[in-house]
């Protein structure tokens, strides 16, 4: 049982829950992840832990409401207790003095991209981080990602905040501007393929960290499996993060729908 | 004691019936489940033997001076000791006698492959009779035990203060945390999942072995004071260094062959493919088929599942009670070379999964979403045995055969967990992933031992109880010192 100390909304569908877990909050890296199961009939789903206390005892999970299971926690309040939260899981992200480092996130994928950002920075690289969302109100954790980076990059479709187009126009803007030696996408699978793809164009090593669909989170269960440079990977144990050019995003995004049906039923009968 | 062979009791009783009177009796039929109905429910397969039936099936075996049933039981249980009393009534002694050498006898009984073990070596075999039914014989004592015993309070355990860590809670770790809490060690076993129990719970089936029954064993082992810590993933949240640091004197480490294999074949990422684990686990650990749980699970209606082990057993039988229409056995060797208990290739027939042995998958087609439609099987021919001493199956040119299907189980064997053996520097590990250890079960790394998958790669229940055993006597020693 985890308790959960402090909720906090981001935006109308993004929460920040700070929970405690003191054993994980020691062990974390930036990059890992916990599975969290919410009450007896919850299912098994991954979170990034987007930082932790050790002196508190606690770590923090960024939340956006998309289905049912992401809603129930969302729900929860301060007070209230998560039934199972395991990790750390995955492997931490490699973390180097590359030089400049381009950081962009798409949505919710801020916030697993904010400790990546700090460990960078921490790392002495020159970090930019660029800023993908819908819209204004969707932009999530700006002033924390601007603690820790050299230069912010705000991108939204509909030009309501910072600059108007997509997170790879951001990029491009800047792969045109100065050298970038290493780029890390975090975000929907849709938005790190496109990324990936103008990377490659450009020659810029890039590391994305993907969101599969998981069932226990410690290589048991394949769920997760991938093709990465033509090898079947799984992404709990081999990843989160791999070589973006070597993804098979293609692929991802199919399985990604494997359950939709019977999500689309979940959420219509949580709504109830 | 109970298992003296030459106790006036046990005498007296070989005298009351002839060997011939013994063997005219015909072997006991299991009193089981309609195969249309329980193809649709989660309830027990097998109902178990009645007190009546159990003494008729024991007064069968003739209790034999050289027991060549106990030769072929991995782990020597006093067969004839234990079937002896049932056969005279005392059926509480019988699972006393049962729990001196297993510590999950009501486990075993239902799920160990009796017909390649003791029930191979019977005395009936040798007759060309069908041999005493000491599988049942067993489930029968063990669960009578369960439901009848009183619960033995083992309160007055001296402790000697010593701290021992176990990783995994399966049939390893459980049979290993019995004994040592016995010996007076304060046992803690770390589990990765949500649940304790390991394959008994996520993956062997209610309908084979049902939770109850493992929980009866968890429930008495915290009685004797085994503390459970669940969502504890030791090589992650916690590591090797930091238990010893926390005190831990001796660690076993029993984290099973968790991993599942894939073949590599073009289109086996398509969705409605999915591991033989993937797919019990939601079902079985996550209750996917209650519509009240959160977690999906695919019901296909013509679903595939690859490989002849009790994993494909158990895999192709839950999709018929998840509704499948079809449920189809692809296996490249003949029936004969299946590694799965003959009982469950039975059960499965009984219950209408159809059998295409001698053919293996090459290829999955999918639909514009990406979902699997077909899978494409070679037809293949039995060659030279190979070294397991099995007949090889080689291809047949040019005979390929296309088969509709909407899921897909893979169940082609698993590989040892990594994440202990990853995270322990100095550990010998084997080429194929798996701890190595003496006899005593101890590594490299002298406090620590290990046992059950994580060394022998994917076998078998009483084998893992076997180890976990073995490694508690030899702990126990190698701490005494
Ligand atoms: C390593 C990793 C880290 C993640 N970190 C975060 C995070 O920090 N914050 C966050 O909001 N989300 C994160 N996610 C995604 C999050 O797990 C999913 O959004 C969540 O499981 C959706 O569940 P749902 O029931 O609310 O939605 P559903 O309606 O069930 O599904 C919505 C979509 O989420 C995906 N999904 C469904 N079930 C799972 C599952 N069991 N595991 C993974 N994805 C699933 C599917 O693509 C689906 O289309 C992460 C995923 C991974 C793999
Ligand atoms: C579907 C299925 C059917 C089977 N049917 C039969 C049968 O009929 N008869 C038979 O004899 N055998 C059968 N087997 C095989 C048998 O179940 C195994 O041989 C046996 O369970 C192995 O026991 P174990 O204790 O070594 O490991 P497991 O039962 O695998 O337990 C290992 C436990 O360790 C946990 N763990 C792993 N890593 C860590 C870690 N780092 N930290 C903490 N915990 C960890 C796992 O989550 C798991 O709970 C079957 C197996 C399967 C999958
Ligand atoms: S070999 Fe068969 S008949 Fe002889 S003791 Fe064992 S079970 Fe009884
Ligand atoms: S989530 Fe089960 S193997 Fe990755």
């Amino acid at each position: 049982m985890s308790k959960i100390v402090n909720k906090e909304f981001f935006s109308e569908n993004v929460v920040k829950l700070e929970v405690e877990a003191p054993l994980i909050a020691r062990s974390r890296k930036a990059g890992h992840f916990v599975i969290v199961r919410v009450d007896a009939n919850g299912e098994r789903i991954p979170l990034t832990i987007a930082d932790s206390d050790i002196e508190k005892g606690t770590i923090t999970l960024v939340i956006q409401k998309i289905g049912a299971s992401s809603t129930k926690i969302t729900n929860l309040n301060v007070g209230d207790e998560l039934l199972d939260v395991v990790g750390p899981l995955g492997k931490a992200t490699h973390i180097d003095k590359f030089g400049t480092v381009v950081c962009s996130g798409g949505g919710v994928g801020v916030a697993p991209l904010l400790p990546i950002i700090k460990a960078m920075k921490a790392a002495g690289n020159k970090v930019i981080s660029v800023l993908a969302a819908r819209t204004k109100d969707l932009v999530i954790l700006e002033e924390q990602v601007r603690e820790y980076s050299d230069e912010v990059v705000i991108m939204t479709d509909d030009g309501s905040y910072g600059k108007a187009g997509r997170v790879t126009d951001g990029i491009e803007e800047i792969a045109k501007r100065e050298k970038i030696d290493l780029c890390v996408t975090i975000g929907p699978a849709i938005m790190m393929k496109f990324v990936s793809l103008l990377t490659k164009k450009y020659d810029i090593p890039t590391v994305a960290s993907l969101n599969t669909i998981m069932v226990d989170g410690t290589g048991m269960c394949g769920a997760c499996r991938i093709t990465v440079g033509g090898k079947t990977k799984f992404v709990c144990v081999d990843g989160p993060e791999f070589d973006a050019h070597q993804v098979d995003f293609d692929e991802m995004l199919m399985r990604l729908g494997a359950y939709r049906e019977q999500e689309q039923e979940a959420k219509a009968k949580l709504a109830k | 004691m109970a298992t003296d062979r030459n106790e006036a009791w046990r005498e007296e009783l070989r005298k009351a019936k002839s060997p011939k009177e013994r063997t005219a009796q015909p072997r006991v039929q299991m009193n089981s489940l309609d195969p249309k109905y329980r193809a649709r429910c989660r309830e027990e397969v097998n109902q178990g033997l009645t007190a009546e039936q159990a003494v008729a099936e024991a007064s069968r075996c003739m209790d034999c001076p050289n027991p060549t049933c106990m030769t072929g039981c991995p782990v020597s249980i006093n067969i004839p000791g234990f079937i002896k009393n049932i056969e005279r009534g005392e059926f509480l002694q019988a699972a006393d006698v049962l729990k001196e050498t297993s510590a999950l006898p009501a486990v075993c009984g239902r799920v160990c492959p009796q017909e390649k073990q003791c029930e191979s070596q019977c005395m009936y075999v040798k007759m060309k009779k069908e041999p005493v039914a000491i599988g049942y014989l067993e489930r029968f004592a063990a669960d009578y035990a369960r439901e009848n015993g009183t619960k033995k309070a083992d309160s007055n355990i001296k402790k000697n203060g010593i701290k021992i860590a176990v990783v995994g809670s399966g049939p390893a770790g459980l049979s290993f945390a019995g004994d040592m809490i016995k010996k007076g060690y304060d046992v803690t076993v770390f589990e990765a999942l949500h649940e304790i129990g390991g394959v008994l719970k996520y993956g062997i089936p209610e309908f084979r072995l049902p939770n109850r029954v493992v929980e009866a064993e968890i429930d008495n082992l915290r009685d004797l004071g085994v503390v459970f810590i669940k969502n504890c993933i030791v090589g992650k949240t916690i590591t090797v260094d930091e238990l010893k640091a926390d005190g831990f004197k001796g660690i076993f480490v029993a984290s099973g062959a968790g991993l599942p294999r894939f073949m590599g074949i073009e289109g086996e990422n398509l969705t409605g493919i999915m591991s033989s684990n993937e797919y019990l686990t939601r079902v079985n650990l996550m209750d996917a088929g209650n519509p009240d749980t959160d977690t999906p699970v695919l019901k296909g209606k013509k679903v595939v599942v690859v490989g002849g082990g009790n994993t494909a057993m158990d895999s192709v039988r839950t999709a018929l009670r998840m509704g499948a229409e079809r449920a189809i056995i692809v296996y490249r060797r003949s029936e004969e070379e299946m590694p799965a208990r003959i009982e469950e290739v039975h059960h499965a027939k009984e219950e209408g999964v159809e059998f295409m042995t001698l053919h293996n998958p090459i290829q999955y087609i999918g639909d514009e979403n990406g979902r699997v439609t077909k899978v494409r099987l070679q037809k293949m021919e039995l060659g030279e045995p190979d070294a397991s001493g099995r007949r090889s199956p080689v291809e047949i040119p040019g005979a390929i055969e296309e088969v509709e299907c909407d899921e897909v189980i893979v169940s082609i064997g698993v590989s040892p967990n990594p994440i202990v053996p990853n995270s322990v520097a100095g550990l010998s590990v084997s080429k194929k992933g798996t701890i190595e250890v003496n006899e005593g079960m101890q590594s490299s790394i002298p406090m620590l031992f290990a046992g059950g998958d994580i060394v022998r790669g994917g076998a078998t229940v009483i084998l893992a109880m076997g180890d976990g055993r073995r490694a508690a006597a030899a702990m126990d020693e190698y701490l005494k010192k």
